[in-house]
């Protein structure tokens, strides 16, 4: 149970998503803090209770190594025994492997190289500096904890989403969950398929609710590089194209500003609120520096923050792209009886938190129970 | 309301996209150009053959590029530098983006310029100093655009064109180059 939260994060992880928000179905945070984030350690106690509560009949300890279509039905091997059924809803993750790009297999043995997994604290960390490569959640905070435990820090940028942790006083993902910009349907989606692999966004959960963007990592001592394009004669090299992906984030990040203002605005709701601001465009550095020898002892490991991937390995059913991403229609997969939850963008925005399984469960389970009772 | 028309036909090329999503062979293509030396640093270059979509496809008509060095490196100007194509490669790319974008977007163009600057430093190519390197330090492209949109909007058209240039991706990302000499 709540087997992720155990052991695939890091020390210091907390919820980036403040605790009112992080609800389960029925489940509402009553503690004293609603604005504060939830540790890993936290987050496990939630689905510890949720689970006790809702009484749902879970294996524990039981891994399904394969999913078959048989007649009528599917056919489940588990490590404990086999099981028949009519449907199954695959609800087994987005984030089950940490997706590292091929070029890390040119990386010289000297540094060390560690994935979100395998990444506890910066004291597990050879001595020395460190490249974090990716800029979402996962890399502006491992980034910034590393250059605090006294190392140097490089960090390799690419496209990202960026976003304060705060907007007129008001947690930034108030604004997307009150303005409606997480309600918003797959099937009203402009690119869906963009839409769903969409890098996190630039956020920590802190008690002091601080802002993660790269000004404030560049200002704590972080050298920010490019993206990290290839590996040439034990060097790596990084684009040029560093200027652009700021000037893509801040528009962007000003685009979402402008239409919440316009939300509170037509609803009236300008006097809950502070007054609208606009936050200072990405700093440039004077000169990025485009090639870093591996080999120098400039940095001692990599951490690869880029992106996690799912493992559908055990599902025996024609139903994955090319790309490793299951087939569906807001959660229906391409072969009947088979459905999914808990995906990015699975039925509407809301849909990559914790707290998107409310709605996805209830439309799911009455497309599934539809199905059941139309077969008798 | 009237009809933007920046003279993209976006529908042929969103109709491309969507073919080309499962068809991947029928989009690699191969670029070509051939040089010949005239006399001197002049050499004239001619692009008239590609491949592409499956099959060898051809220009309407066949371009002759000229490429010399300018007098004060004791050239005859025949043309221009090498280097300087690069920038005309940059420009014309960004330009493209910029229109394609703009008519994917309805906004209207009604002039789009640019200038675009490479810092060289010549010490690298001549060998006076090995730290320096043979190409740009930095190049900088400045736009100057006139068009039925906010100063946001335009920002956003110009950021949307560099993300989806391929020359602006040769230049800021490393590609392979093989250079041999063929079998005589
Ligand atoms: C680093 C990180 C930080 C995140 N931060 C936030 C956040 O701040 N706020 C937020 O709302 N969301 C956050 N998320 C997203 C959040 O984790 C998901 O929305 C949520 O965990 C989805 O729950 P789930 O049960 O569908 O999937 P998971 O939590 O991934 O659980 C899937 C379970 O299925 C099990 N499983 C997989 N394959 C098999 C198999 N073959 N047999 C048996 N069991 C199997 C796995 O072991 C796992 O226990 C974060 C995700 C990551 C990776």
């Amino acid at each position: 149970m709540a087997n992720s939260w155990r052991r695939e994060r890091w020390e210091s992880l907390r919820l980036l998503t403040p605790n009112w928000q992080s609800r389960l179905p029925g489940h509402r945070y009553s503690g004293p803090d609603p604005d504060g984030y939830m540790t890993a350690g936290e987050v496990v106690e939630l689905i510890d209770r949720f689970a006790a509560v809702s009484r749902a009949p879970v294996r524990t300890g039981t891994n399904v190594t394969s999913v078959r279509a048989v007649d009528g039905g599917y056919h489940v091997t588990t490590s404990r025994g086999e099981i028949r059924c009519r449907t199954v809803v695959v609800a087994s993750g987005a984030c089950n492997l940490p997706a590292v790009p091929p070029i890390s297999q040119a990386v010289p043995a000297s540094v060390e190289q560690l994935t979100p997994f395998d990444y506890h604290s910066p004291g597990k960390l050879p001595d020395g500096g460190v490249l974090v490569v990716g800029a979402s959640a996962t890399g502006v905070q491992l980034a910034s904890e590393l250059r605090r435990s006294g190392r140097r820090v490089l960090l390799s940028v690419g496209e990202h989403v960026r976003l304060p942790r705060t907007y007129r006083g008001r947690d930034v993902l108030w604004w997307m969950d009150a303005s409606g910009v997480w309600d918003q349907r797959y099937d009203e989606v402009d690119d869906l398929t963009r839409a769903r692999r969409l890098p996190s966004p630039q956020l920590v959960g802190t008690p002091e609710r601080s802002t993660l963007d790269l000004n404030a990592l560049t200002a704590s001592g972080v050298e920010l590089v490019g993206r990290w394009a290839a590996v040439r004669d034990g060097s790596a090299l990084f684009s040029g194209g560093l200027r652009n992906v700021f000037s893509l984030a801040d528009l962007k990040m000003d685009r979402l500003l402008g239409t919440f203002d316009e939300w509170a605005k037509e609803q009236g709701r300008d006097a809950e609120v502070d007054p609208p601001e606009r936050f200072a465009p990405t700093r440039v550095p004077d000169s990025t520096r485009l090639r870093l020898d591996l080999a120098s002892g400039e940095i001692r490991a990599i951490v690869w923050a880029t992106g996690f991937r799912p493992d559908y390995r055990w599902l025996d059913v024609p139903v994955v792209d090319a790309k490793g991403h299951l087939r569906h229609d807001g959660g229906a997969v391409d072969s009947p009886g088979l459905y999914a939850l808990g995906l990015p963008v699975l039925r509407r925005r809301r849909s990559t938190f914790i707290h998107g399984i409310e709605d996805d469960a209830r439309e799911v389970i009455a497309h599934l129970a539809g199905r059941l009772a139309a077969r008798g | 309301m009237t009809t933007v028309d920046n003279g993209v036909n976006v529908q042929a090329l969103l109709d491309a996209r969507k073919a080309l999503a499962g068809a991947p062979e029928a989009a690699q293509f191969t670029w070509r150009a051939s040089a010949k030396w005239q006399n001197g640093v002049h050499s004239t270059t001619t692009v008239r053959n590609f491949f592409g979509l499956g099959a060898e496809q051809a220009h309407k008509s066949e371009a002759v590029f000229d490429a010399d060095h300018p007098e004060v490196f004791a050239a005859e100007d025949n043309g221009i530098t090498p280097i300087e194509y690069l920038l005309v490669g940059l420009a014309s790319c960004l330009t493209a983006g910029v229109a394609s974008v703009a008519q994917n977007r309805g906004i209207q163009l009604r002039s789009v310029e640019s200038t675009v600057e490479g810092q060289h430093d010549i010490r690298g190519i001549l060998g006076v100093d090995s730290d320096v390197r043979n190409g740009f330090n930095d190049v900088k492209v400045t736009f100057k655009i006139d068009a039925d949109a906010s100063p946001q909007d335009i920002e956003a058209l110009v950021a949307q064109s560099q993300k989806r240039s391929a020359v602006f991706d040769a230049l800021t990302n490393p590609t392979n180059v093989t250079v041999e000499v063929a079998a005589a």
